[in-house]
């Protein structure tokens, strides 16, 4: 089995003035190539700090952690931005796009952190536009477009570098019943074509789409089952959708 | 990265803020007008106060009669008795000689000159033959003086172009006598001269001469038939002033010995002369050696003025990039996320800057250009619709004409670039240090 990440024993603290925070207090899991994983629990609990950690974005205070074969503490800052660039898609909740930029040049953006930008790329950001059913929307920019559109426009770039790694912290937290289902879908569809996916969440529904729950809370892990044990409460409306992409409910 | 991209995102970003990047184009563009302008300015009074320098003669020493201050009237009497003698004139002869291509010995003095009734002011000026050669003058008919005429004291006359016309405004002045009334005497005219430009003033060493009333005559002629008393009439009384030469003009033959020669015709003239205060030596090529100094001096000064205001707009830059990045910390945190480097934040926000720096100092450059034309044209508009003040502007400031100083344009551009760069990277690094997350969380 080839792994997407090793998480060993990894904390994190941040010192405040007056007291010691310990967002992160000694996590260990695995993550294999190919798994869907939803990382769930209540506010607070550490699961941004642990999906930052993931994508290179933060480094932990102790601990082990690696992406594939590599060790990712001891890399230096250029490093880790390399590691960005080429490996990990990013979604966020609140779409992060740069605003002066088109839906077209939005996705372009994580090409040139590669340094490389060639016809056959323009023609992989159209298509991937397309994927997400933006096509008619190229040169629009975000303030033009809906939430969901936004959302999909994020995906459309965190895929963009073919990375093996997604990362999304709450991606539907801004999104009507609805538009969330368009874009789980769109994480289905990604991730039966063998990507890895690492999402934060507070809904059921979503976890429910996910192979795999990771519970946390208070900076441990609490819980790792299949998402097919545990007792999601699914609302009437999303169990329709489900039914319609044939997804069992539990 | 993709330099094209960069570029392309920083002038589009820039344009985001049109009003905002004007204005701080604006900064840097005085700054580099000024530079450029000042410059000229500078260049120009500069370059014209050596060229009257240079009129003198770089090879000339001068040595001029002045009256002593303070003998206006000895006992009473209303009688001065100064200057150089022929004495001297026959020692600097003598001894300085061989380093002298030519010794002019010269005597001045306005005097009335009529003509048939018509009557004017002119300046009678004894001289040799050498003179003419010496101050550029050139003749328009007839000749100028020859040795012969110096010999045979004969009394001849060379008229100024415009004297003559004024005096002969019909027939023509070759061959006809000219009289003076102070002296009773008559000359008759055998050369008229070409239009000569008056030269300026140079510092207080010497007063600015016009040649435009010129009447020259052998000095030997002067010496025998007026003599060195003139006497004349000043508010009713009269005041005698005995001088036998105002002044020696020496043309030194290698340039390299003119200080030489300056230091030994101070020896020769002694310390009578000293004493007494009433010879002044004037060495153009000194004056043109201190007018260097005050030059550089000038020009130091101007690009200190200019580098100040260069330096406002530096700081210009700084204070809008460092609100851009403040602005845009949400999409630096999204860039960098996205896998930005350190360095690709600093490049991106180093291209802004380097982009206003590079336009404002391209647009000051033209601006700078305009210089000259501003200049004249602001003249032709006083002398249009305010020839008054325009008089009354002293005439130092009124002939400036600026001079476009070449090396500045590189100098401009370089600074305004090399300001934009240096005030452009703190900003930039700020930006760059920003930590991802908390970037990210920046609304
Ligand atoms: N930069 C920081 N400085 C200090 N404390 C921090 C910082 N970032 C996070 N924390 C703390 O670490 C803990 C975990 O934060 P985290 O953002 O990972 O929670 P979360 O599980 O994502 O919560 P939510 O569901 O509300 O997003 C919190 O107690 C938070 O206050
Ligand atoms: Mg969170």
């Amino acid at each position: 089995m080839t792994f997407a990440a090793r998480i060993d024993n990894v904390r994190k603290t941040y010192t405040l003035k007056s007291e010691v925070v310990h967002a992160l207090n000694g996590v260990t899991f695995d993550i294999p190539t190919g798994d869907y994983v939803a990382i769930m629990g209540a506010s607070g609990s550490g699961k941004s700090t642990l999906l930052n950690m993931l994508g290179c974005l933060d480094r932990p205070t102790s601990g082990k952690l690696s992406l594939g074969e590599q060790d990712v503490t001891t890399m230096s800052d250029d490093q880790l931005s390399a590691v960005r660039a080429t490996k990990i898609g990013f979604v966020f909740q609140s779409y992060n796009l740069i605003q002066q930029l088109t839906v077209v040049e939005n996705i372009e953006v994580p090409l040139y952190y590669q340094g490389r930008v060639t016809t056959s790329d323009r023609k992989r950001c159209r298509e991937l536009a397309k994927m997400v059913g933006l096509e008619e929307r190229l040169d629009h920019r975000p303030n033009q477009l809906s939430g969901g559109q936004q959302q999909r426009v994020a995906i459309a770039r965190s895929l963009v570098n073919d990375p093996y790694f997604m990362l999304a912290d709450e991606p539907t937290g801004n999104l009507d019943s609805k538009t969330t289902e368009e874009i789980l879908s769109l994480f289905d569809k990604l991730n039966s074509e063998g990507r890895t996916i690492v999402i934060v969440t507070h809904e059921d529904e979503v976890g429910a789409r996910s192979k795999r729950v990771v519970r946390m809370r208070d900076g441990v892990v609490l819980s790792d089952k299949p998402s097919a044990e545990e007792n999601f409460v699914i609302s009437d409306h999303a169990k329709t959708a489900n039914a319609e992409n044939g997804v069992p409910s539990a | 990265m993709l330099w094209l991209r960069t570029w392309k995102l920083g002038v589009k970003s820039l344009l985001l803020h049109p009003m905002r990047s004007l204005l701080t184009i604006l900064g840097i563009l005085i700054g580099v007008s000024s530079v450029i302008w000042l410059l000229a300015i500078g260049e120009g009074i500069s370059a014209k106060a050596q060229e009257q320098i240079e009129q003198l003669g770089a090879n000339n020493v001068i040595v001029r009669s002045v009256r002593p201050i303070g003998e206006v009237s000895i006992a009473g009497r209303g009688s001065a008795e100064y200057g150089l003698m022929r004495e001297d004139f026959r020692r600097l002869e003598d001894i300085l000689g061989d380093s002298l291509e030519k010794i002019i010995p010269i005597r001045e003095k306005k005097r009335a000159i009529e003509y048939k009734g018509v009557r004017t002011e002119g300046r009678l000026v004894g001289c040799t033959d050498d003179y003419a050669t010496l101050m550029k003058l050139n003749v328009r008919s007839g000749r100028f003086l020859n040795a012969l005429d110096n010999e045979n004291r004969s009394q001849h006359c060379i008229l100024a172009s415009e004297l003559a016309n004024e005096l002969f405004p019909t027939s023509e002045p070759l061959g006809k006598n000219i009289y003076l009334p102070d002296h009773e005497e008559y000359y008759k005219i055998i050369g008229v001269l070409q239009p000569r430009a008056a030269t300026a003033a140079v510092g207080g060493s010497i007063a600015g001469q016009d040649f435009s009333a010129d009447v020259y005559i052998p000095i030997k002629t002067w010496q025998d038939r007026i003599g060195d008393t003139i006497r004349t009439n000043r508010d009713g009384s009269f005041e005698r002033e005995t001088v036998e030469l105002n002044q020696i003009t020496m043309q030194v033959k290698n340039k390299d010995d003119v200080l030489n020669v300056s230091e030994s015709v101070k020896v020769i003239l002694g310390d009578v002369h000293d004493q007494a205060g009433d010879v002044s030596i004037v060495i153009p090529l000194e004056l043109l050696e201190q007018a260097k100094t005050t030059r550089f001096m000038f020009m130091v000064f101007m690009g200190l003025i200019a580098a100040i205001s260069l330096l406002v707009g530096g700081i210009g830059i700084m204070n809008i990039m460092l609100a851009t990045v403040t602005e845009r910390t949400r999409e630096i945190g999204i860039r960098r996320a996205l896998g930005a480097k350190r360095k690709d934040i600093i490049r991106q926000f180093l291209v802004e800057t380097v982009v206003l720096s590079v336009v404002g100092g391209l647009v000051g450059i033209l601006l700078g250009l305009l210089c000259p034309l501003c200049f004249q044209f602001a003249r032709w508009c006083m002398e249009r619709f305010r020839p008054d003040l325009m008089a009354a502007i002293p005439e130092a400031v009124r002939d400036v004409a600026p001079l476009i100083v070449p090396v500045s344009i590189p100098i401009a551009f370089g600074i305004s670039v090399t300001v934009g760069v240096i005030f452009g990277l703190y900003p930039a690094y700020r930006a760059a240090q920003l930590d991802p997350i908390e970037a990210l969380r920046h609304e």
